[in-house]
C-alpha cells in the first residue's frame, strides 16, 4: 500500500476503523478533535456509528455499554477530558471489557494549556480512577507508531479483556508524517461469550458488572484480575533500545520527546559523548528489566529522564535503577517542549561528573 | 390444577432484598410481567442503577449491565446503538436519575434513544439510608435536611417528567403510582406501553412511578402508602406527559 500523508489524529482514527472499530462515543477537545471529526465523516461510510456525547462521562459510559454489548469501540480525549472519564474507565477495568482509549495529552493542572504535554503519565500509569486496576499504556511516538499501536491496542485489549489507552501527546497528534497502513482485511473479533447480546438460554445469564458485594468475593475478583496484568507483564513489554551499546549515558524518554533525545544523541556524539536512549513503548507494563539490564552494564555511568513533565517517569526509571547507577532528570512542563540545546547542557553536566 | 398466578419468566426467582413495604418489588414485577407478555426476555438488555436497585441484575432474568451512579442513560445508548433490534431498559431511582444523573437522562431523551427508562421516585435516597433527594418535598425531614428540605437553600421538587415532556426526542412519558391495586394496574399498563413505544421504535420512553420509602421515612408500610398518596401525588400529578401517539 503506497504511503499517505497524514496528521497524527486522522491517523489513529483511520487506524481504528480498518482495525475494525466500528463505534466512537466522544466529545471535542483540543488538540485530540480531529479523531472525532474524522470518524463522524468516516464511520456512517463503513457502516459504524458516531456519536457526540454530551460530556466525556457520558462517552465513557456509552463506551461501557458497547464493549459490554461485544463491539470493538474506542473514545479519545485530552487530559482535562480524560480526567472526566476516570471514573468510567475505572468501572470498565473492573468489569473486564475491551476498548481503546486515547488521549492526546495537554500541558495541565486544570485547564492548562492547549499544548504537546506529557505530565499525565501518573494517571495513565498508576490508576487515575479508583480501586485497583491497570490500563495497558502504549507510547507512540511517531504518526506510522499511531498507526501501528491504535491497531495492536485493540488486539490486546480482546486478548486480556482489558481497557487500553494510547498515550500521545500534542505535538504527535497535530503533526503530519508519511504512513502505511497494513495490508488485508481486519482480523475477526474474538468471539465475546461473555457480551450481553440478549439471552437464550444457550449460555449462562450475562451480567456486566463490577459491584462485588462480598469482600472477598472482591478480593478473588481483584487477584484474578492482578493474575491477568502478571501476564500482560511477560508477554506485552515492549521497548527500543537506541545506541545504547557502548553508551556512558541512556537517556530514558517516550513520544515525542525520545524523538528530541535521539536528535541529542547525534549532537552529543559529535562532542565524543556516547549517549543511548531507551524508549518504553508500553508505559505500563513498564519496560523495567531493560533498564535493570543496562544499569548493571559496566559501560553505562548514569541515566537521563526527559519528559515533557515535572517528572513522571523518572520515578519508574529509578525504581528499575535501584540505585545502581544515578538517574538524572530534566524536563519542561506547561506545553513547553524541551530543546536539544538544553538537553545537550544536562548531557555535558552529566559526562563532567563521570571520572575518567 | 391449573396454576392461576406464578412468577413471571422474567425475574430470576432470587429473593429480593428489599425492605418490607418498599415498592420497588411491585414494579420489578411489573416489568417482568411486560416482558413476559411482549415476549421478548430474551432479546432484551437491562441496565441497574447505583442505589436500593443496584442488584436489579440478579432479579431481572435477561443479560444485565450494571451502570455507575446515574449514568445508565449513557450505558444504554452504547448498547442500544451497537444492538439496534434489542430491547434496553434502565431502572433508576431518584437520586440517580434526577441528581446525579439529570445530564444522561436529558440527552439520551433528546436524542430519541429507542429506550425505556423505569423512574422510582420515592423522593428520598434509600440505599445511603435516607438523604434528601431533588425530589424530596418541600418541609420533608431526611438524614441531610434534618429541619425539613427548605425550598430557598435546597431548590424545589424536580417533576422529571414534565421536564422531558418538552423534549422533542421523547415519545412517550407517563407518571403512574403503585399506592394501592387500581394504581398498579395503571402502572403496568403504562409500563407496557413505554416498552411498545420502544419496540416501534418510536423514540424514548420513560415511566415514573411514586413509590415508598418506608424504612427512611420513618413509616409503617401502610403510613407510607398513604403519605404517597395525600404528599406526593398533589406534587407529582400523575397522568401521561407526552405521547406521540
Amino acid at each position: 500500500m503506497p504511503k499517505v500523508l497524514m496528521k497524527g489524529n486522522e491517523a489513529i482514527a483511520e487506524a481504528a476503523i480498518q482495525a475494525g472499530c466500528r463505534y466512537f462515543f466522544g466529545y471535542p477537545i483540543t488538540p485530540q478533535t480531529e479523531i472525532p471529526a474524522y470518524m463522524a465523516k468516516r464511520l456512517p461510510r463503513v457502516g459504524g456509528t458516531f456519536l457526540q456525547a454530551e460530556s466525556e462521562v457520558a462517552a465513557i459510559n456509552m463506551v461501557y455499554g458497547a464493549a459490554g454489548a461485544g463491539a470493538r469501540v474506542m473514545t479519545s480525549s485530552s487530559s482535562p477530558g480524560i480526567s472526566l472519564k476516570q471514573e468510567g474507565i475505572s468501572y470498565i477495568a473492573g468489569a473486564e471489557l475491551p476498548c481503546l482509549i486515547v488521549n492526546i495529552m495537554r500541558g495541565g493542572p486544570g485547564l492548562g494549556s492547549i499544548q504537546a504535554a506529557q505530565s499525565d503519565y501518573f494517571q495513565a500509569t498508576k490508576g487515575g480512577g479508583h480501586g485497583d486496576y491497570h490500563l495497558v499504556v502504549l507510547a507512540p511516538s511517531t504518526i506510522q507508531e499511531m498507526v501501528d499501536l491504535t491497531q495492536e491496542g485493540f488486539a490486546i485489549a480482546d486478548r486480556y479483556r482489558n481497557p487500553v489507552m494510547i498515550l500521545g501527546d500534542g505535538m504527535l497528534g497535530q503533526m503530519m508524517e508519511p504512513v502505511e497502513f497494513p495490508e488485508g482485511k481486519a482480523e475477526d473479533l474474538p468471539p465475546r461469550k461473555w457480551a450481553t447480546t440478549g439471552w437464550k438460554g444457550d449460555r449462562p445469564r450475562n451480567v456486566i458488572n463490577s459491584l462485588y458485594i462480598d469482600p472477598q468475593e472482591l478480593e478473588d475478583h481483584v487477584n484474578r484480575i492482578y493474575r491477568k496484568y502478571e501476564e500482560i507483564k511477560a508477554g506485552e513489554v515492549r521497548v527500543e533500545c537506541y545506541n545504547c551499546e557502548d553508551a556512558e549515558i541512556i537517556a530514558a524518554a517516550y513520544g515525542t520527546t525520545s524523538r528530541i533525545v535521539k536528535s541529542v544523541i547525534r549532537m552529543a556524539a559529535r562532542e565524543g559523548i556516547r549517549v543511548g536512549l531507551i524508549r518504553p513503548i508500553t508505559l505500563w507494563p513498564f519496560p523495567g528489566d531493560c533498564f535493570r539490564k543496562w544499569a548493571d552494564k559496566g559501560s553505562v555511568k548514569a541515566f537521563l529522564t526527559v519528559e515533557m513533565s515535572t517528572g513522571q517517569m523518572v520515578e519508574d526509571v529509578s525504581l528499575s535503577v535501584n540505585g545502581k547507577k544515578p538517574v538524572a532528570f530534566y524536563g519542561r512542563s506547561g506545553g513547553m517542549v524541551p530543546d536539544p540545546e538544553d538537553i545537550l547542557a544536562e548531557i555535558r553536566k552529566i559526562k563532567g561528573g563521570i571520572p575518567s | 390444577m391449573t396454576k392461576v398466578f406464578q412468577r413471571p419468566a422474567s425475574l430470576t426467582g432470587k429473593a429480593f432484598h428489599y425492605c418490607p413495604g418498599c415498592t420497588h418489588g411491585i414494579v420489578h414485577r411489573l416489568v417482568a410481567e411486560v416482558m413476559d407478555e411482549l415476549n421478548i426476555r430474551e432479546d432484551t438488555i437491562g441496565v441497574a442503577p447505583v442505589g436500593c436497585a443496584v442488584f436489579a441484575y440478579d432479579y431481572f432474568n435477561c443479560d444485565m449491565q450494571e451502570a455507575s451512579h446515574g449514568r445508565a442513560p449513557a450505558v444504554a445508548t452504547g448498547i442500544k446503538r451497537v444492538l439496534p433490534d434489542k430491547v434496553v431498559f434502565t431502572y433508576q431511582g431518584d437520586g440517580d436519575l434526577a441528581s446525579i444523573g439529570t445530564g444522561e437522562i436529558i440527552h439520551a431523551a433528546n436524542r430519541g434513544e429507542k429506550l425505556t427508562t423505569i423512574f422510582i421516585n420515592n423522593a428520598i435516597y434509600g440505599m445511603t439510608g435516607g438523604q434528601m433527594a431533588p425530589t424530596s418535598l418541600p418541609g420533608q425531614v431526611t438524614d441531610t435536611s434534618p429541619y425539613g428540605r427548605k425550598v430557598e437553600e435546597s431548590g424545589y421538587p424536580i417533576r422529571m417528567s414534565e421536564l422531558l415532556a418538552a423534549l422533542e426526542g421523547v415519545a412517550y412519558v407517563e407518571r403512574v403510582s403503585v399506592h394501592d391495586v387500581r394504581h398498579i394496574n395503571q402502572a403496568k399498563k403504562a409500563i407496557r406501553k413505554a416498552f411498545e413505544y420502544q419496540i416501534a421504535g418510536r423514540g424514548f420512553s420513560m415511566v415514573e412511578v411514586l413509590s415508598t420509602c418506608p424504612t427512611n421515612w420513618g413509616k409503617t408500610p401502610v403510613e407510607s402508602l398513604e403519605w404517597l398518596k395525600d404528599n406526593m401525588i398533589p406534587c407529582y400529578p400523575l397522568g401521561v406527559k407526552k405521547e406521540v401517539g
